[in-house]
Formats: C-alpha cells, sequence, structure tokens
C-alpha cells in the first residue's frame, strides 16, 4: 500500500537535514552547553524518604558557608490554588506542579526536592546543599497501586477525594479520579460470545529515557525580566509554567530553545526552571542548573505503572462482541497519570458493540509522571493486544486475521466517541500478513508475534512564519523544538510550494520573543500542524508575489501563475520574474516579502501501527533476544521519509525496552535502587536487529500533502508483540513486564 | 595533546576530563548523559584507546593525546563517519552523536572493515534513545565501506 510518489520534488525526498551539520560536528549546543560571564551554578536538595512531613528547615549553616548566594525553598514560592494549564487534560495543577518543584508541608517521594542552593562553584551549592538540616517526621509510604488503593491505606494528600465515583466520597483516597466508558449491553454481548478470555496484567514505571538530562541557565535582572536558555519540547510552555509557579509575568520572561537531547514526552513539564529563575533573582546573577542522572531518574517524569484486568469475548466468526477493561495506573505523588488515554485507547483498534472500561488514577509515593510517548497507551495494549492473540488461539485463526475481522475503518464510531475519519489500520495489517517476515521459517526456543496499537495524534496552536531573503533563499521559523527532523520535514513542504531547493530554505526553531505562540512539540503534531501552518504561509506568500509580478506587468493579478519558483504570465505578456528578482525588486512593489499563518488545527488524522516480532528464548538463562522486527506504520505521507522509518524504529525499540529490560526497582523503604543506565537498563546495539520497516500512506485529508503523526504510534504495540512471540517460543503467557530472564525462567520452571 | 594541538590548561585535582573539557576548555562538543560511564555521550579516544572522558580524571592526561568529535572534521571536508552519519540519517535529537562518532572512529581505526555484530559490540557502550540503533549501525558500515575504497584507502604510517 506504500504509493508511489509522483508529482512531488521535495516532499518524500531525503535531503540531509538543515541542523545535521552542527550536529556531527559537536557544535550544536544543548542545555547545559549555554554559560554566561560569572554564572552561578545550582545545586538541589532532595528528600531521603518518601512519605514524611517536614517540621522544620535550617538554612544557617548552609547560608553561611563560602560562596553561597542564595538559597530556596517551598515557602519562597507562592501557595497556588488548584488551576489546570490549557490543554494539558486533568495533566498539569500549577498546584501539584509547584508542589512538585519545591515540598512545601510534606515530601511525597525519595528525590521530592526540599531546597535549591545557587553558589560559585557547582561543588560549593552542593557541598552547602549537604547541610541543610531538616527535621522530618517520617509517614509510613504507598509504594504499590494494590496498597495505595486499600481502604485504610496512608493517604498522601488530606485534601484528596475521588472524582468520578457514583456517590461522592466522605473521605480522602489515594484515586484521584474514577474514568468510565460503557457502551452496548454486556450482558448480551456475553450470551453471544463462544470464547472469552480473561487474564490479568501489570507493568512498572519505566522512564522515557532520553540522554540529555534536564538543564537550565536563567538570568533574572533587576527589573525582574528573565531570559531562560533551556532545552525542553515547548518553550512556550516552558515560560507559562515557570511564570506561573513563580507569580511572574509571562511576558517579562523569554526563552530560548537550547537543541533538545530527547525527551519522548518528559520534557514537556519544569523542574529546574523556576529554580534557576528564583535563585538569579535572588542572588542577580545568571544561575546554570544541571541535573545529574540520578536526579533524571528519581525525581522526573517515568511513565505510570499499571494493573489492568481484561476480558474479551468473541463469536466463533471470530466477531468481537464483548469486552471490559479494569485499569489502575499510577500517578506517581500528585494526581495526573495517563489513565484518561488509557481508557480512551485501550480497545480502540476493534469495533467491539458491547464495552465497558473502567480507569483509575492512584496517587503513590513515587515520582510524579510525565508523558512519555503515546501516553497510557503501550501498557494498555500490552494486555488487550495479548488477550486478542489468547482468542485468536483458541479460535484457531490467524491472529491478523481476527484483527481484519474486527479492525476499525473510516465512518466507525470509536469507542471513545468520536467516529473515525480515514484511516489506515486495516492496510498496516494486510502489509503485515503480506511481508515475508510473517512467512519465514523460525526454528526451536523461537516464536513469533503480533500486536496493533492506536494512538489520537494532536494538532495544536501554531504559528509559522516564512520570509523570503534579498537573494531569493528563504527563513521558515516555527516556535516547536526539532527533536527528531521536523526542521527538514517543514522545509521540504515549504520547498515543495515555493519551488525552490530545500537547502536553500533556513528552518528556524524560534525564541519566545521572536514569533507567535506554539504548542509543545508533543502529541506527533509538528509535521502536521506547523507544516499546514507553513504551508498556508508559503501559499500567502505565492499569491502575493504573483499579485507584485501582475502589478510589474501591468496585467491582472489572476493572468499570473507560480511555477518552478517562478511568476510566470499566462499570456506570455512578459518573461517569468525568479523569486530572486521579486524579493531584490521588493522595495518597489510594496515591501519585504513575509507571510505569517497561525492555526489550531483539527483532523490530526488517527495513527494504526503492527509490528511483528521473533524472539528466541534461552531455556536455560530465560533471555529473550529478539531476533528481527518488523513495523509497519500509517503515516498519511512521509515528508522525509528516513526520520519516519526513525520514529517507528526509535518508538519500536523502546517498546523492547520496556517489555524485556526496564523497570523502576524500589527498596522496601521506598528507595529507588537502579537510578543509573546501569542498572536500569536500556536496549543497546549488541541486544538488537535491524529494525525493519513498512511505511503505510493513507493519506490525512486534513492536511495538504495527507501527513498524520508519527511520532507515538511505533510504542504501542512492541509489549504485547514481543509477549506474543515469547508464548509462541515456550508456550507461556507472559502477563507481568518486563519479561526478564528472572521472570521467564520462573514462567518455565512452572512446568 | 588535543586534537594534535599542544595545550596547557588548568583544573581542579578532582575535575573530569569530561569536565575539563567542556568547562575549562570550551569545549561542549563531548556530552555528559551520566557522569558514570554508562551512556558513552562522552566517548572520546585517549592514545588510541575509547573512553569515557566522566572517568578519566583530567590531571591524568597530562602528556597524552586526546581526540574530540571537535578534532574529527578537516578543514574542508568531513570524516566519512560524519557523512555517512549525516547522509544514512543516523541521529534524531543528536545529542549522543558526538560520542557514537568517536565511538566508530575508535571502532574503524582497529578494524577497518567490521561485521554488523563487530558494529553492534563496537558502540555498545553508547546509549541512544531515539534511533533503536538501524540507522547508526547501517551508517557505520557504510562509512567503513568508503573509507576501504581504494581511492579513500589512507596506508598505515
Amino acid at each position: 500500500m506504500t504509493t508511489t510518489r509522483t508529482g512531488y520534488k521535495w516532499v518524500g525526498t531525503r535531503p540531509v537535514r538543515h541542523d545535521g551539520l552542527d550536529k556531527v560536528t559537536g557544535r550544536a549546543r544543548f542545555g547545559a552547553d549555554y554559560a554566561t560571564a560569572g554564572m552561578l551554578h545550582g545545586a538541589v536538595l532532595r528528600s531521603p524518604h518518601p512519605h514524611a512531613r517536614i517540621l522544620s528547615i535550617d538554612l544557617t549553616e548552609a547560608a553561611a558557608m563560602p560562596g553561597v548566594k542564595a538559597i530556596i525553598t517551598g515557602a519562597d514560592l507562592p501557595d497556588l490554588s488548584d488551576e489546570f494549564a490549557a490543554g494539558s487534560e486533568g495533566g498539569i495543577n500549577f498546584r501539584d506542579l509547584s508542589r512538585n518543584i519545591l515540598a512545601r508541608d510534606k515530601v511525597l517521594y525519595e528525590g521530592h526536592p526540599v531546597a535549591a542552593v545557587a553558589a560559585v562553584t557547582l561543588r560549593a551549592a552542593q557541598q552547602a546543599a549537604e547541610v541543610i538540616e531538616v527535621e522530618y517526621e517520617i509517614l509510613p509510604a504507598v509504594l504499590s497501586l494494590e496498597h495505595a488503593m486499600e481502604d485504610d491505606a496512608p493517604v498522601l494528600h488530606d485534601d484528596l477525594f475521588t472524582l468520578g465515583l457514583d456517590s461522592e466520597p466522605d473521605r480522602p483516597s489515594n484515586i484521584s479520579r474514577r474514568r468510565v466508558i460503557a457502551r452496548g449491553d454486556l450482558d448480551a454481548g456475553w450470551v453471544e460470545a463462544d470464547v472469552v478470555v480473561e487474564r490479568e496484567y501489570t507493568t512498572k514505571a519505566v522512564h522515557q529515557g532520553y540522554i540529555e538530562p534536564h538543564a537550565v541557565v536563567a538570568e533574572t535582572g533587576e527589573d525582574g525580566r528573565s531570559t531562560l536558555w533551556c532545552s525542553s519540547q515547548g518553550h512556550f510552555a516552558m515560560r507559562t509554567y515557570t511564570t506561573k509557579v513563580l507569580g511572574w509575568e509571562p511576558g517579562d520572561m523569554k526563552v530560548i530553545p537550547a537543541e533538545i537531547g530527547g525527551g519522548f514526552g518528559g520534557k514537556t513539564t519544569i523542574y529546574l526552571e523556576p529554580l534557576a529563575a528564583l535563585l538569579s533573582r535572588r542572588a542577580g546573577r545568571a544561575v546554570k542548573m544541571v541535573m545529574t542522572r540520578s536526579e533524571v531518574f528519581r525525581a522526573t517524569g517515568p511513565t505510570s505503572g499499571s494493573v489492568m484486568r481484561i476480558k474479551m469475548g468473541a463469536r466463533r466468526d471470530g466477531k468481537l462482541v464483548a469486552a471490559t477493561a479494569w485499569m489502575a495506573y499510577e500517578a506517581g505523588a500528585f494526581p495526573g497519570s495517563p489513565i484518561g488515554p488509557g481508557v480512551m485507547t485501550v480497545l480502540a483498534c476493534y469495533d467491539i458493540p458491547n464495552v465497558l472500561i473502567e480507569g483509575y488514577d492512584v496517587v503513590l509515593n513515587k515520582p510524579k509522571v510525565a508523558a512519555y510517548r503515546a501516553p497510557g497507551a503501550p501498557m494498555a495494549a500490552f494486555a488487550a493486544e495479548s488477550v486478542v492473540d489468547e482468542l485468536a488461539e483458541k479460535l484457531d485463526m490467524d491472529p491478523i486475521e481476527l484483527r481484519l475481522r474486527n479492525a476499525v475503518t473510516e465512518g466507525v464510531r470509536a469507542v471513545y466517541g468520536p467516529k473515525f475519519r480515514k484511516i489506515g489500520f486495516v492496510e498496516t495489517l494486510e502489509e503485515a500478513r503480506d511481508h515475508p517476515h510473517y512467512a519465514a521459517p523460525l526454528g526451536p526456543w523461537q516464536g513469533r508475534g503480533v500486536a496493533s496499537g492506536f494512538w489520537f495524534n494532536f494538532g495544536g496552536e501554531t504559528t509559522a512564519t516564512v520570509s523570503i531573503n534579498e537573494d531569493g533563499t528563504a527563513v521558515v521559523m516555527s516556535g516547536c523544538p526539532d527533536i527528531g527532523g521536523t526542521r527538514a520535514a517543514l522545509a521540504q513542504m515549504a520547498a515543495e510550494e515555493l519551488g525552490i531547493d530545500v537547502h536553500r530554505i533556513e528552518p528556524v526553531v524560534a525564541d519566545t520573543h521572536s514569533i507567535g505562540y506554539n504548542d509543545m512539540t508533543g502529541g506527533s503534531r509538528v509535521a502536521f500542524a506547523v507544516g499546514i501552518a507553513v504551508v498556508d504561509a508559503s501559499r500567502r506568500l505565492i499569491k502575493d508575489m504573483c499579485a507584485r509580478a501582475a502589478l510589474i506587468w501591468d496585467v491582472p493579478a489572476e493572468e499570473v501563475e507560480w511555477v518552478d519558483g517562478r511568476a510566470q504570465s499566462v499570456t506570455d505578456a512578459a518573461a517569468p520574474l525568479t523569486l530572486e528578482e521579486l524579493a531584490s525588486g521588493s522595495a518597489n512593489t510594496g515591501g519585504p516579502l513575509s507571510a505569517t499563518v497561525t492555526v489550531n488545527p483539527r483532523g490530526a488524522g488517527a495513527g494504526f501501527s503492527t509490528q511483528i516480532c521473533d524472539v528466541e528464548v534461552d531455556p536455560d538463562t530465560g533471555l529473550v533476544t529478539v531476533l528481527r522486527y518488523t513495523v509497519v506504520q500509517d503515516a498519511g505521507r512521509a515528508i522525509h521519509p528516513d526520520y519516519v522509518e526513525g520514529q517507528m524504529q526509535g518508538g519500536a525499540v523502546q517498546g523492547i525496552g520496556w517489555a524485556l529490560n526496564e523497570e523502576y526497582i524500589f527498596d522496601r523503604n521506598g528507595v529507588m535502587e537502579n537510578p543509573g543506565f546501569l542498572d536500569y537498563r536500556m536496549p543497546v546495539a549488541s541486544d538488537l536487529p535491524m529494525i525493519d520497516t513498512v511505511i503505510v500512506e493513507v493519506p490525512n485529508p486534513d492536511h495538504p500533502y495527507g501527513v498524520r503523526g508519527v511520532g507515538e504510534t511505533g510504542i504501542i504495540p512492541p509489549m504485547a508483540a514481543v509477549a506474543n512471540a515469547v508464548y509462541a517460543a515456550t508456550g507461556k503467557r507472559m502477563q507481568d513486564l518486563p519479561m526478564s530472564p528472572v521472570r521467564v525462567l520462573e514462567a518455565l520452571s512452572g512446568d | 595533546m588535543l586534537n594534535g594541538d599542544e595545550i596547557d590548561f588548568l583544573c581542579n585535582d578532582y575535575q573530569t576530563l569530561l569536565s575539563a573539557l567542556r568547562d575549562e576548555l570550551g569545549m561542549i562538543g563531548t556530552k555528559e548523559g551520566c557522569g558514570t560511564g554508562d551512556c558513552g555521550a562522552c566517548s572520546v579516544i585517549l592514545d588510541g584507546q575509547l573512553v569515557c572522558s566522566c572517568l578519566v580524571f583530567a590531571p591524568e592526561v597530562d602528556g597524552r593525546r586526546v581526540e574530540t568529535i571537535e578534532g574529527l572534521a578537516e578543514v574542508d571536508h568531513l570524516h566519512p563517519l560524519q557523512d555517512s552519519f549525516l547522509e544514512g540519517a543516523a541521529f534524531q535529537c543528536g545529542v549522543c552523536t558526538p560520542g557514537f562518532l568517536m565511538a566508530a572512529k575508535a571502532l574503524l581505526d582497529r578494524n577497518p572493515s567490521p561485521t554488523e555484530t563487530e558494529v553492534r559490540y563496537g558502540v555498545a557502550g553508547n546509549l541512544c534513545r531515539c534511533t533503536g540503533y538501524d540507522k547508526i549501525v547501517r551508517s557505520i558500515l557504510d562509512a567503513a565501506a568508503r573509507m576501504n575504497e581504494p581511492e579513500n584507502r589512507k596506508e598505515a604510517p
């Protein structure tokens, strides 16, 4: 179904990315690469306890240390009331955000910041932080979902009452919210079912694992105006959140985006930014703060651990007729797990008439979770797609065939509400079924699994400017950090429109004072939403340039058309005018050539992926090795196929890590035992085979080139694909992640 | 010797080579991902050996040869590995890229025609979270092939 690309000169090609040279020569400046003369260094004092009341904080000795210039605690931040960030779907409550940045009254996880120090050297700041005296009253900690949800569990927040219950709760709880999706008649559905599978699944908290730790330099002037250099997925949001937490005005803060060394959702919120800004205000000098890797693990968002119970029933012919899902997600210390997208996505691949989905958002004494690539969907798919595989086996049906018989298509009402527009799920299934990988022979202790996944994708508020320089080159400006090749994709779309070489276009990620507002780089939105704005701006420029050519030629504007980067008279009234000529003469035709477009587009275009995984299981050690892996995904239209493939491959490998190795491990006291890359083991090159990709292109009707987001969907199917492959190799259903050697050995010895 | 230049610098005895490069010499191309030798983002070549510069004390390099990402390209052309990484889309965010390039250079210096498996083990000390390694491995193999073309082959000194 991969369409042949005809008629495009740049869209669908693989040019060298514009920021590439800086990144292969070491010249690109990431968050920690900024420095200003005379800057101070900041360090954070963190809680050693997962749950404790702060009785007192004594700063006397620390403040007297040589070189210490400022110290702040939670009392230095305004005490905010509940207020949710726009568009964050319950994700960001500024009151909680403030208390996560600096604890107030209580610490809620090991690593929770208690105070921050700025000093002339990092060593001085760290030493001062160590001598801050904090008196704690240690409280019993809650470290598992099961414990947190018990009636008599210790409560993290006295003012947290469960939302979404049938009756008003009369006492606080660790369950912040219950989400329910229901349709049809379940009882009738179960009666109709010939085969039913019901299983419980668990997954552990896993970290986004970006290689660049969080880093910021803040400089706040005597007038209260400040500048932040930091790497994030959205500098406008960093400004909004930081100023909100500090009680400052957004317009008084400029945020300059650094190159971002990976985010995967984890850099959509703030940690160090307000600390550095306030320390800088107090000290009257710039302050730099960089997290250690241990701090990144202990105190920045992993994604939720989860417990899920799924029950699905099918008729003999393979039609899914009923399903229930009970899901509980860890939110960490404050409410806001991705349970919302969890319940919306868990059964979204299939057209099932009778459904009840129930989800719980649960707080416990672990770091507050943050977004991670398709937040909430991968663990849900692990559970649901494992059940689908088991149903297929019971029905004696090929698992792809079972999916094809139930796959959602255009016009079907999604379980979470709206009707699907044009989507390519069936096409991904057919491509997977027909792929040589699916029929390749397997050896002993080897097995093959398949799984699918769905993600919404997102549009979002966007500003883009396209300007023509006097030499006919162009600048494409947006305000979305480039995490994985979006500069190139945006330049390609502009090149296609303007009819000039892609390398005569300079794509720029502008700071908060240089372009209008942009939502974050998230939700797989940039090639889609910013793409729409860039294409629209390019078309407005072309219209303007045609009008100017008409003015020069003294012909009606409709007699001018834009062809191959030139204004051409349809009547051949004059020789064509090139972009260079129009640009160099623009002073005489109305001034500089530039167009700015703002959009908030709907129709991001749902994404689907189907993946095939072959594993070999070592029966002596329990080690699972991935032998071969194929990702089939609908991209709508791949603007730069290399970076579309890259998203598919990277997402799949993060999912393989989640499936096989990665987990937060806490000791009985609630202290993370593996806060480093040695013990939190992410996949390395020698763990993996090549990751084959098949880009399906079912164009999204709501984008001028058919783009749908591709960043997130790839991480959704892998855990189920691996688990189903392990089952095929061993006959053991793995229901708990990760499928580490110990767990696999345990399963094998259960015979 | 830093990238072929004799240089002097002052640092504290507790500073790592990584810290000296970045904080004293302003050579920010070498990145810190973990500070514990687990991610390879700070990879440099010390007397021909690939090392994590976060695990080397700066005073230890006195009188020794250090190669960093800043010394990989020639004045008017890139190293073949850099060309291959660019053309093969071997990075997304790019923060691990300097470390991978130095690890790959150390590998090809030692083994000019590695197999895919040898490449995978050659860079197994370097973490990349974006790419899934596929395009990195292909790009290193591609660079090796380019460097082995007769007109590009350098005779051993």
